[in-house]
């Protein structure tokens, strides 16, 4: 493989990784407030690439662009309302059934409403522009990807640790009752995680689907599981973490894909996860969790 | 006393109804296809289901690894039963590994007896091998505690399916083309229990060794670890030990389970066994109660039935009166079944048994009861 190509796959694999890693993101602050595995997360992902084609269809980018954020992000604040506020005290078990049914919900919703038939993704057409740097050739959004997702998580960053709702939300993710008791309005809390999760899902699915071209109901699991995969590479509940799991999955996906295992770079990831799991359950930036009975 | 001598009459009495309606349906298998469908999935279901349940339910490890070992099951009996002379048409893009090909030639040869019994030592041997497979990644993975066990068994399951379907595997599983030409379920005792029976037979076996189980003292280690980790292993269970025997007993039945899915299916491909497939049980025992082996069954049943039969209608367009009723078009149906499991998720909790199992006493006790308030209403 000449350095060229190498090059090439390089880019593709950090644009993919930069898409992983603003879904990463999301898993990781719910995981770290609610301990929930949110299986739907994926699905809300997919979901987002459809609201995007219907909304492009009849309005102009930057309008639709705006349209399919604030639907993805009322949509997540909705589902977590539904599905997950009246198991609040359930068993850990029970809520990670609800965070199920709602994903096959989802997927079994999206193949009745838009059929399963791989529906084309529209083209924004400043997006899919064509750059020449050297002898490597990538689209605009192959480039703006990574820029765009280190910057959004810079605004997170400074979002979790300078404001009022991010103190809340650490709290929260520190000691749910005590947080409570300092009379922190956990519910409000925990909506504005999953609307910043779904937000950064949404995002990234415009990303994600400019670069594949096409949306089926089912487009959303596997990317979904990785990005969970990402986040505990990362340690959970840790940002930065998700972000360099992102980037590290969707780079050694890209390579594998271009060596010829395509068929094992999803095999890989989950490789990836139970020997990280194994060896470092906490993660690469993971605080140590003490275990109490 | 009395009251167990009844109950072990009524479930004689249900059982022999069973086998005289087995064997009535089998004598009218042409004009019930529906009917003998669905009651042959329902009970290769309601096994993966009992299965799924003695781990997640009684031993409280939530794994979602069922639909990976299913796929060994499945992939074992498959490979070992494809007839030798639909060989080259089933492998015809890569043809088939010779090891293979030499050793189905050897059972093709072998005495009869040896051929009559072959189907039930495939499915064995897919059982033994996901039992093995289980040992093996056990060790490592029940390590892990509730979510992240989750997610680790369904990428195993999915490291399974990419490699029955990769490229370098071509001349044993076929890669992404599948397998078919799958021969129907075996006839057992010389054809005294014929083809369409032996599936309920198979089953009953494993569920009954299962419920043994459950019974036994190891049921209670199970039940102690689901209930608190840390006072079990006070008590003196080995953890570990226990763990493992759940895991490796839930995926040998899982994969008997799915050699009999490819038996009915006829034909298979690395696919069929995605997360779907997972969710779809899951979604079995959550209906039927998490910790109820007979509600399993039940739901196993109830859910088969609902999904391919009783339910179809929803994917047809219905016009009444000519009136074209909105709503219902191809898809519909899943979709009102996954609203079903949501409500069952958040307001039904326990399913539809909860963590109990059928009695006769409750049974005719509600009669009983509905009987006694009507006679107080006059």
């Amino acid at each position: 493989m000449s350095m060229t190509t190498i090059l090439q796959h390089c880019l593709t694999g950090i644009s993919l990784g930069g898409a992983y890693a603003l879904i990463a993101i999301g898993y990781t602050l719910v995981y770290g407030i609610l301990r929930l595995i949110n299986f739907a997360h994926g699905d809300i992902f997919m979901m987002a690439g459809y609201f995007m084609i219907f909304a492009l269809a009849s309005f102009p980018w930057p309008i639709a662009i705006i349209i399919t954020l604030t639907v993805t992000t009322l949509m997540g604040i909705g589902i977590e309302r539904a599905a997950y506020k009246p198991l609040r005290s359930a068993p850990r078990m029970s809520i990670m059934i609800s965070a199920i049914g709602v994903s096959y919900l989802l997927q079994n919703l999206s193949t009745y409403l838009f059929t399963a038939i791989p529906r084309g993704y529209p083209e924004i057409p400043f997006l899919k522009q064509i750059f020449q740097i050297g002898t490597i050739s990538a689209s605009f959004v192959t480039l703006l990807t990574p820029v765009l997702t280190i910057i959004l998580v810079i605004i997170l960053m400074l979002l979790v640790n300078n404001t009022k709702t991010g103190m809340a939300m650490r709290a929260v993710s520190k000691d749910f009752e005590t947080a409570q008791l300092m009379g922190i309005n956990i519910n409000r809390v925990i909506s504005a995680t999953f609307a910043i999760g779904s937000l950064l899902a949404g995002v990234g699915s415009i990303l994600y689907f400019t670069d594949r071209m096409s949306v089926t109901p089912f487009s959303g699991t596997l990317p979904g599981l990785k990005c969970f995969v990402a986040a505990v590479f990362g340690g959970i509940g840790n940002i930065p973490g998700a972000v360099i799991g992102g980037f590290f999955i969707g780079i050694v996906e890209t390579l594998l894909v271009a060596l010829g295992y395509s068929t094992y770079s999803d095999a890989f990831t989950f490789l990836l996860l139970i020997v990280m799991l194994l060896v470092r359950p906490t993660g690469l930036f993971g605080e140590k969790t003490v275990e109490k009975v | 006393m009395m009251k167990i001598r009844r109950n072990q009459m009524l479930t004689i009495i249900t059982l022999i109804v069973l086998v005289i309606f087995l064997y009535w349906l089998n004598a009218h298998r042409h004009q019930n296809g529906m009917l003998v469908s669905v009651l042959t999935k329902g009970v290769i279901l309601s096994l993966v289901a009992v299965s799924m349940n003695l781990l997640n339910g009684f031993t409280g490890l939530f794994s979602l690894g069922q639909a990976g070992f299913m796929s060994i099951g499945a992939y074992t009996t498959a490979i070992l039963l494809i007839p030798v002379k639909n060989l080259d048409g089933v492998y015809y893009m890569n043809g088939i590994s010779p090891s293979i090909r030499a050793f189905k030639e050897l059972v093709a040869a072998s005495p009869q007896a040896v051929q009559i019994l072959f189907p039930f030592f495939a499915l064995l041997l897919g059982g033994l091998l996901a039992a093995f497979a289980a040992a093996l990644v056990g060790i490592a993975v029940l390590r892990l505690k509730s979510d992240y066990l989750a997610i680790a068994t369904l990428g195993l399951s999915e490291i399974v399916r990419a490699i029955f379907s990769s490229p370098q595997f071509d001349q044993i599983t076929n890669g992404s083309y599948g397998l078919n030409k799958i021969p129907n379920f075996p006839v057992m005792l010389w054809g005294a229990i014929p083809s369409l029976i032996t599936p309920f037979i198979i089953v009953a076996i494993c569920i009954v060794f299962m419920v043994m189980l459950i019974k036994s003292s190891y049921g209670r280690a199970f039940k102690a670890i689901r209930e608190d980790e840390i006072a079990a292993q006070a008590m003196g269970i080995n953890l570990f030990k226990h763990k493992e025997m759940s895991f490796v007993i839930s995926s040998f039945f899982s994969a008997i389970s799915g050699g009999l899915l490819a038996m009915y299916m006829r034909s298979i491909e690395a696919k069929t066994f995605s997360i779907t497939m997972t969710y779809d049980i899951l979604l079995i025992v959550v209906i039927g109660g998490i910790g109820s082996v007979t509600g399993s069954i039940l739901s196993a049943f109830l859910v088969t039935a609902a999904k391919e039969w009783w339910l179809r209608f929803f994917d047809q367009p219905l016009v009444i009166g000519g009136w074209h009723v909105p709503l219902f078009k191809t898809g519909f149906r899943m979709v009102i079944f996954s609203l079903l499991l949501m409500t069952v998720v958040l307001i039904y909790r326990k399913g539809l048994m909860g963590t109990n199992e059928f009695s006769w006493d409750r049974l005719i006790a509600r009669f009983t009861k509905r009987r006694s308030a009507k006679g107080g209403a006059k």
